[in-house]
């Protein structure tokens, strides 16, 4: 009723408000003309992000007559599931997947735990060298790990760690898994945020100082704890140049520990030595197999975000990284 | 006072030693793990691949180290043709595309924190390269030559850069044909930018508003100071992920070094490579830094960079001793 008696008193210059309003935008409420900009912004990068993505899916179910024919871009002309099968043999697929969980999973689990106390060592804590060990966390977090590798490579090799899951579980327990020092400095902002009082009733209830940790703050830093396992996990199953060599740089199938991504590397090889690859064979290398074999890479990973990908959001919020 | 919190009960004077101790012990404690692991991981690793780089490494029946001097630096800069290139281009690499990436984050995080639909959608789907995007993958898919924007006129580019010196038309054209996997940088950075942009209080906004202040200008006066600190994160984050993952050919070439004994100089040539590439990229924190650090405010900023790192701000403590 008001927006219908307000609308018949305008005279022409509030009409010509109203428009701007619209258009503009006011105090109150987001322009169209801004919102139609945007909308028309995301939607284009959205899509852009996802092409190599969409490509991979629709070219990964072609058959190899469809990769040559234009008129078959986007849509294969029959649903070609062989592409998979063959990517999965090249693959070693099941083998694989199960020993990358492994190199992703124990890790991950001993970084958590380790990464959770130092980080609560130092936001609780003062003690002589704080300030020194600070600047060191500092920086083995900014500097190459390329820099340290051929050392600990050499010492792996000597313990009888190399390509065995020890070499990635030994480090993660010493603090000094993938990116450690960036979990270590998320546990850290995690911990300070808790208010003193809490840990201090503990103590003068008697609770040692390592009861109040396991009482008291690893409760309160369970959303730390949740950021820190996905990443953890994801890093670990994500990297490749390191792993490597920890692996042995040239060690083979079979020989040991893989992850998909390594077997994805090396996909080419594999695939020659399954199949012959003379000119006319039927069952050369084309990229319709490859997409499969890197759709295949990616799916456990993109299973598990769809799945989860509420805290993959709210982590970063949650680790307390952006300060305060 | 934020940090009055975050000491375990100051001890006074009186009762000092004891609690000290015990406070000393029990912190120590907590850090082991993490002091044992980056003496023998760390510290001691840095110490032997500094040695190693100035020296002769070989794997004749157990590592044999003979002391060289800066040789291998000598070689990489003198007769190696692969590495001073691979860095020129690594350095290039990262001055266009760190700007790029964190100017791209910071449009989408604006864009992403207005009042739209399907906001969580939207944050779901630049967010997934974060999951997906490594080396292997970005290989097959260039390889596959989807990297690049489809309707972007790669021809074109390279007419318009052909004017240019080689040596700068060259990394900008790597930028253009791979444009995608370079934005599906921007993930993580994107979510810090939207988490810093829910820290520009609605109250300030709403006072400036009220004193007439337009859009825009709320825009530049209260929004960018407030995400200015991000900005410096997020070049130091985009710094580091583009130098330790990915399609990084310098990595790959310490490998060749190290493992392939064809090609390779051995781990002492492998080392001097690491240690020149580390300074690097060293040397583009640096800069990251003094460009972008708040020379204004020094005490905030200082406290807000401090935090972000996760150190520990001194600044307070001593004014209040």
């Amino acid at each position: 009723m008001a927006m219908k008696k307000s609308r018949r008193k305008r005279t022409p210059l509030e009409r010509r408000e109203h428009l701007r309003k619209l258009l503009l935008g006011s105090n109150e409420k987001q322009g169209v003309l801004l919102n139609i900009v945007v909308y028309t912004l995301l939607i284009s990068i959205a899509f852009i992000f996802l092409y190599p993505v969409l490509y991979m899916l629709s070219t990964s179910l072609m058959p190899k007559e469809d990769l040559l024919d234009t008129a078959a871009k986007w849509i294969p002309s029959s649903i070609y599931t062989k592409n998979y099968t063959d990517a999965m043999q090249t693959m070693d697929y099941w083998n694989s997947l199960l020993k990358n969980l492994a190199i992703a999973f124990f890790p991950t689990l001993a970084q958590v735990v380790v990464c959770s106390l130092v980080g609560y060592g130092f936001a609780r804590y003062n003690f002589p060298l704080k300030s020194l060990l600070m600047v060191i966390l500092m920086l083995s977090f900014l500097l190459p790990a390329q820099l340290t590798i051929m050392p600990n490579y050499v010492l792996f090799a000597n313990l009888g760690l190399k390509g065995t899951i020890w070499a990635f579980i030994v480090p993660a327990v010493l603090g000094m898994g993938f990116k450690s020092a960036l979990f270590i400095l998320i546990f850290y902002n995690f911990h300070r945020q808790v208010p003193n009082v809490l840990l201090e009733a503990a103590q003068i209830d008697g609770t040692s100082g390592f009861g109040a940790y396991f009482r008291i703050a690893v409760p309160l830093s369970l959303p730390a704890v949740v950021t820190v396992i996905l990443f953890s996990f994801v890093w670990y199953w994500n990297e490749t140049n390191l792993t490597q060599v920890y692996l042995g740089y040239a060690s083979s199938r079979n020989n040991g520990l893989t992850t998909l991504l390594i077997e994805l590397q090396k996909f080419e090889t594999s695939y020659e030595a399954l199949y012959s690859q003379w000119d006319a064979s039927p069952n050369k290398l084309n990229g319709a197999i490859r997409m499969a074999g890197t759709m295949l890479s990616i799916l456990p990973l993109l299973l598990g975000y769809l799945g989860l990908q509420r805290y993959f959001i709210e982590s970063v919020d949650k680790s307390g990284i952006t300060g305060e | 006072m934020s940090h009055k919190n975050t000491r375990a009960g100051a001890p006074k004077a009186k009762t000092f030693t004891k609690r000290r101790l015990r406070e000393w012990g029990t912190g120590w404690l907590f850090v082991l793990p993490w002091v044992i692991g980056v003496s023998v991981f760390f510290l001691y690793a840095m110490a032997q691949s500094l040695s190693y780089a100035l020296s002769d490494v070989r794997l004749t029946n157990g590592l044999t180290v003979t002391y060289q001097g800066f040789q291998n630096f000598i070689t990489l800069f003198t007769s190696d043709t692969t590495f001073p290139l691979a860095l020129s281009d690594f350095a290039l690499g990262l001055l266009l595309q760190v700007p790029i990436i964190v100017a791209f984050s910071l449009i989408m995080a604006l864009m992403l924190s207005s009042k739209i639909k399907c906001r969580a959608m939207f944050r779901v789907l630049f967010f997934l390269p974060v999951i997906i995007a490594t080396g292997p993958v970005m290989d097959e898919l260039t390889q596959q030559g989807v990297a690049s924007v489809p309707m972007v006129n790669q021809a074109a580019i390279q007419g318009v850069l052909a004017s240019l010196p080689n040596w700068l038309s060259e990394p900008i054209l790597n930028l253009f044909s791979s444009l995608i996997l370079i934005l599906w940088n921007s993930g993580v950075q994107i979510l810090i930018f939207i988490a810093g942009l829910q820290k520009v209080s609605p109250d300030m906004r709403e006072a400036a508003r009220i004193d007439g202040a337009s859009g825009w200008e709320i825009f530049w006066k209260i929004t960018i100071p407030t995400v200015k600190p991000m900005v410096l994160l997020n070049a130091v984050y985009t710094i580091i992920a583009l130098s330790t993952g990915g399609q990084n050919a310098i990595i790959q070439l310490i490998y060749n070094s190290m493992f392939d004994s064809a090609v390779g100089r051995g781990y002492g040539y492998a080392a001097a490579m690491a240690w020149t590439y580390s300074l690097v990229v060293a040397l583009a924190l640096l800069l990251a830094w003094l460009i972008l650090r708040d020379r204004n405010k020094k005490v905030v900023y200082e406290k807000r960079r401090v935090a972000m790192k996760g150190g520990y701000y001194h600044g307070d403590e001593k004014k209040q001793a």
